[in-house]
């Protein structure tokens, strides 16, 4: 078989080896809280044993001094984003408890957590542990930024090889680099993600000690600092958001939209150079469709038929929402399926934006959408002038036409899955008896797909995916996973000029 | 530094067109030494010109001793190699102490000498590229300007404007012609005497105002001061051929304010210009194909600049636009001796880049700008760029202030700030490395400069 298949494999075993011999590390943390409440630590010790054992396996048998080339890169994206899903959803098979105990389903909350999505098959919120439930955030806090740049900043050796790593996963052609050395700029860039993690923590805590969210207690602050950060929204509570004060929802909308923004941008802010925000065409891009959508929400919920909000509520509700869904996030502060059909459709729409490249976001982002509007626009004009040059210009900077096409081929791919994995969920659901509704598995296909977390009708924010067949939760397993990598690095591995020539 | 009040020796080396030029204008009062590779050439000019020839390279030490440059007052270098300028420059400057004045095509060391204005050792560098493009540029933008000079490398611009009788602006007071930002209206001259212009001076006809400012608020200016032969947004302006000078052209059109079209026959060339000059529509094709001209209206074009690689094309193109009907038709003539040719067959204006750079390095060498002087009005006021030292006894203290303190006739024109323009203002404080742009009486310039 070797001499046949052109990729190294061997290298991008151990690196997946050195990886899960780390993910020990994060492991320990809900491990503590077990231990603090005085609940089962076997879920976890099991947990590490697992994966300190592949670990070492993998690691000791591969030949790691092998460099890791652009298919060396693509083949581990894609392995140890799932590989680190599947050790995640150990803890919730061992603990045993509630719907999780079953495999597809403990394998669906550990990808939909790890990729940001948010989608959960959670039954009963009561009979988990919390140490369990503090697991289920903390796989979405270190999903959030991506694993390859975290790995990248724990493994400085990878060198050239971990700009590889960092383009594969976010799918740029070329990362910006704030220092020389690669490693050193994704520490950088954890290390602000650390940062802005605290500050959430001590916000939302801080809000607890003024008295103005009584039960946003330190297990609340730290588990809704991961998923908040991260856009990834999960939440112990069954009422997700909704379960706090008005206080918390405010405090909560600025940490999402922080959350989707550039965290390259962010740096450069922090470090003295805030009208560099500004200047940046994607983020007033961003900025302006958040206003505008939410102004429509706003409106449209104004006229809310059921349920009387008073003016300050619907304000509230409209732009939490909005926001949670525009940034992937994915909390809910009540119930949206009880929104009038036109302030649902707002939301599905928003879906399909993300927020902007290099945040914790996912679906197609904003620069995407931006490079395919200029190029609208200037197809437009060259279709008068034939002989004009036009390049399409992004905060002034050119962009090449290549890149223009992969954005095309990009925005186009994702559209064709999402109607592909929505008419797999209504056949299967028919097939099942379930029978959902165009708009439910439309809502359903791109929340998991896009990794945005809720949908609408069954799978509800206030709801659950349960109400789908297994056989449509194993394959929005699989794209999740797809779409959280941004496509490319999966298909890629399902092609055979990647394993030859 | 001022000019060659009194016979020098200058040694010049190439002995092209430029460099001949040159020679040919300094030899009847100064000492004049040409140097040139080309042996044959350097026998045929010493037969023709007032000067000591010497045949050599440049950039050998041994040659330039030869040539006498330690005791040289100046060494001009003016091959068409841009780098054999430079180095032969560099190499003047272990020799002796001679004023050095280099020659270059390429605006990048233009760009770069700009940082120190001490780069290479050349004390003074005359671009052709970009000379030739301000050429055009003044010619195109400010007809009705008698005079108009680039300071701080091309950020600031002084202006001189007669005012007509049917002059929009005659009648008005000072405040209600000057709306811009980044304007100064510096002075005006009625009758031979010179007026620092307050708020309510009222502008007559016949006076010469001069303002310096950004060079899209003297663009701005022009047209409120002469509209019917100032250019402005609407007006239909082509650059053929994107060549170094056809870019540049474009460049200083869109710093004012100007919306050029440029056509350009490689593919390649094009989208690099096309990102270049983000105010410039670039098209791609051949504009000697006149169905193409026709559909893209050059034939309603009020401008046109052909800015083609040979004379031959762009003689074509000159000939082609003036046929369909273009107004005005400026070209670059590669060959000095076919300018007249040119303009014989109907071009309006035909300029050759060395018969520019020439000019200007012998009206520098005749006149003195070390630190950028216009001298306004027979010696009555000058305009002046100066670099502010960090011991200079102005920096620190706010333009009103300063204005306050000095009797003198002054006018702050405009300040640039790490290569950006600064709009002055009373408050504004200036800093150590400031670059001030000021009018100033004559009488009192030297004392400024002991200020600075």
């Amino acid at each position: 078989m070797r001499g046949y298949v052109t990729v190294e494999w061997h290298a991008s075993l151990g690196l997946i080896g050195s990886v899960l011999l780390y993910l020990a590390a994060p492991l320990c943390f809900p491990l503590m809280v077990a231990v603090y409440y005085g609940e089962p630590t076997l879920p976890f010790l099991v947990t590490i044993a697992v994966t300190v054992a592949i670990g070492a396996a993998l690691r000791f048998s591969a030949d790691v001094e092998q460099d890791l080339g652009p298919r060396e890169a693509f083949l581990a994206v894609a392995v140890i984003w799932f590989v680190v899903a599947a050790i995640g959803a150990i803890p919730f098979l061992v603990a045993g408890q509630g719907t999780i105990a079953h495999p597809v389903n403990a394998l669906f909350e550990a990808m939909s957590g790890l990729t940001t999505t948010g989608a959960t098959v959670l039954g009963d919120f009561g009979v988990h542990d919390r140490s369990i439930l503090m697991w289920r955030q903390m796989i979405q806090w270190l999903g959030g930024l991506g694993i390859l740049i975290l790995v990248t900043a724990i493994f400085s050796e990878l060198g050239v090889g971990g700009a590889q790593l960092m383009e594969t996963e976010t799918q740029t052609r070329n990362v910006n680099r704030l220092t020389p050395r690669i490693s050193a700029t994704a520490r950088l860039i954890w290390g602000l993600y650390l940062g802005l993690t605290l500050a959430v923590i001590a916000v939302l805590y801080g809000l607890h000690l003024l008295g103005l969210a009584p039960n946003m207690d330190l297990y609340n602050a730290v588990a809704h600092a991961f998923t908040s950060i991260s856009t990834a929204g999960f939440s112990p509570e069954p009422q997700s958001i909704g379960a706090f004060t008005p206080a918390v929802q405010w405090a909560l909308i600025p940490v999402m939209l922080l959350g989707s923004t550039s965290f390259l941008l962010i740096y450069f802010a922090i470090n003295g150079d805030p009208w560099r925000l500004l200047r940046n065409e994607e983020f007033r891009f961003y900025i302006g469709i958040f206003l505008v959508f939410s102004a429509l929400a706003a409106a449209l919920l104004y006229r809310f038929p059921d349920v009387e909000l008073g003016y300050h509520d619907t304000v509230r509700h409209a732009t939490f929402n909005l926001t949670s869904i525009l940034t992937t996030t994915g909390y809910a502060s009540m119930d949206f399926t009880l929104w009038p059909h036109a302030g649902q459709y707002i939301l599905f729409a928003t879906m399909f934006v993300g927020g902007m490249v290099g945040s914790t976001t996912c679906s197609i982002k904003t620069l995407r959408w931006l490079v395919v509007l200029k190029t609208f626009r200037r197809n437009l004009f060259t279709a008068i002038h034939p002989d004009a040059i036009r390049p399409v210009r992004v905060s002034g900077r050119p962009v090449d036409e290549s890149t223009i096409r992969d954005i095309y081929a990009y925005v186009l791919l994702s559209i064709v899955i999402f109607v592909a994995l929505t008419l797999f969920v209504v056949v299967d659901g028919a097939r099942a008896g379930v029978d959902p509704s165009e708009f439910e598995a439309m809502g359903a296909a791109a929340s998991t797909f896009l990794n945005i977390g809720p949908a609408f009708g069954m799978a509800g924010p206030m709801d659950n995916y349960l109400g789908f067949p297994v056989t449509t939760r194993a394959v929005m397993i699989v794209l999740m996973w797809l779409g959280r990598i941004e496509i490319v690095p999966v298909l890629v591995l399902f092609t055979v000029s990647f394993w030859r020539s | 530094m001022h000019g060659l009040e009194v016979a020098v020796r200058v040694v010049i080396v190439g002995a092209g067109e430029v460099g001949t030029l040159i020679a040919t204008s300094l030899a009847p009062d100064n000492e004049v030494v040409l140097v040139d590779a080309d042996e044959q050439h350097v026998d045929k000019l010493k037969y023709e010109l007032d000067v000591l020839t010497l045949a050599g390279d440049g950039t050998s030490a041994a040659v330039l001793e030869e040539a006498g440059v330690a005791d040289a007052d100046m060494v001009i270098a003016s091959t068409d190699d841009d780098r054999t300028n430079l180095v032969t420059c560099g190499t003047a400057a272990t020799i002796g102490d001679p004023f050095t004045i280099a020659r270059v095509k390429h605006a990048r060391y233009q760009w770069t000498w700009e940082r120190t204005e001490r780069a290479f050792d050349v004390d003074f560098m005359v671009c052709s590229d970009l000379k030739t493009a301000e050429t055009i540029v003044n010619i195109i933008g400010l007809p009705a300007a008698i005079d108009v000079d680039p300071f701080a490398g091309g950020r600031v611009q002084m202006a001189e404007f007669d005012i007509s009788d049917d002059s929009p602006v005659t009648g008005e007071t000072v405040a209600e012609a000057d709306t811009f930002d980044s304007l100064t209206f510096a002075a005006l001259f009625r009758n031979g005497d010179m007026i620092l212009p307050q708020g309510t001076t009222v502008i007559e006809a016949g006076d010469r105002a001069v303002v310096i400012g950004s060079p899209e608020s003297v663009q701005k200016f022009a047209r409120e001061v002469a509209p019917a032969t100032t250019p402005g947004k609407a007006e239909e302006i082509v650059v053929v051929g994107g060549s170094d000078i056809g870019y540049h052209t474009a460049r200083l059109l869109e710093e004012r304010g100007l919306r050029p079209r440029l056509i350009e026959q490689d593919a390649d060339r094009a989208r690099e210009l096309a990102e270049e000059l983000p105010g410039t529509l670039v098209m791609h094709h051949d504009a000697t194909d006149t169905e193409f001209l026709e559909r893209e209206r050059v034939d309603e074009a009020d401008i046109l600049v052909s800015a083609l690689e040979s004379d031959e094309k762009n003689m074509l193109v000159s000939v082609l636009a003036k046929r369909i009907g273009t107004d005005r038709v400026i070209s670059i003539v590669d060959r000095g001796n076919y300018v007249q040719l040119f303009e014989e067959i109907g071009i309006d204006v035909a300029i050759n880049p060395r018969i520019v750079t020439a000019e200007e390095i012998t009206r520098f060498t005749h006149e003195g700008v070390a630190l950028n002087i216009a001298v306004l009005e027979n010696d009555q006021a000058e305009v002046l760029e100066l670099e502010l030292a960090p011991d200079s006894e102005l920096v620190g203290r706010t333009i009103r202030e300063i204005d306050e303190s000095i009797s003198a006739d002054m006018v702050f024109g405009a300040v640039t700030r790490d290569h950006e323009f600064v709009i002055p203002r009373g408050e504004t404080v200036l800093e150590a490395g400031d670059h001030i742009v000021v009018f100033v009486e004559t009488a009192f310039v030297d004392r400024l400069i002991g200020m600075a």
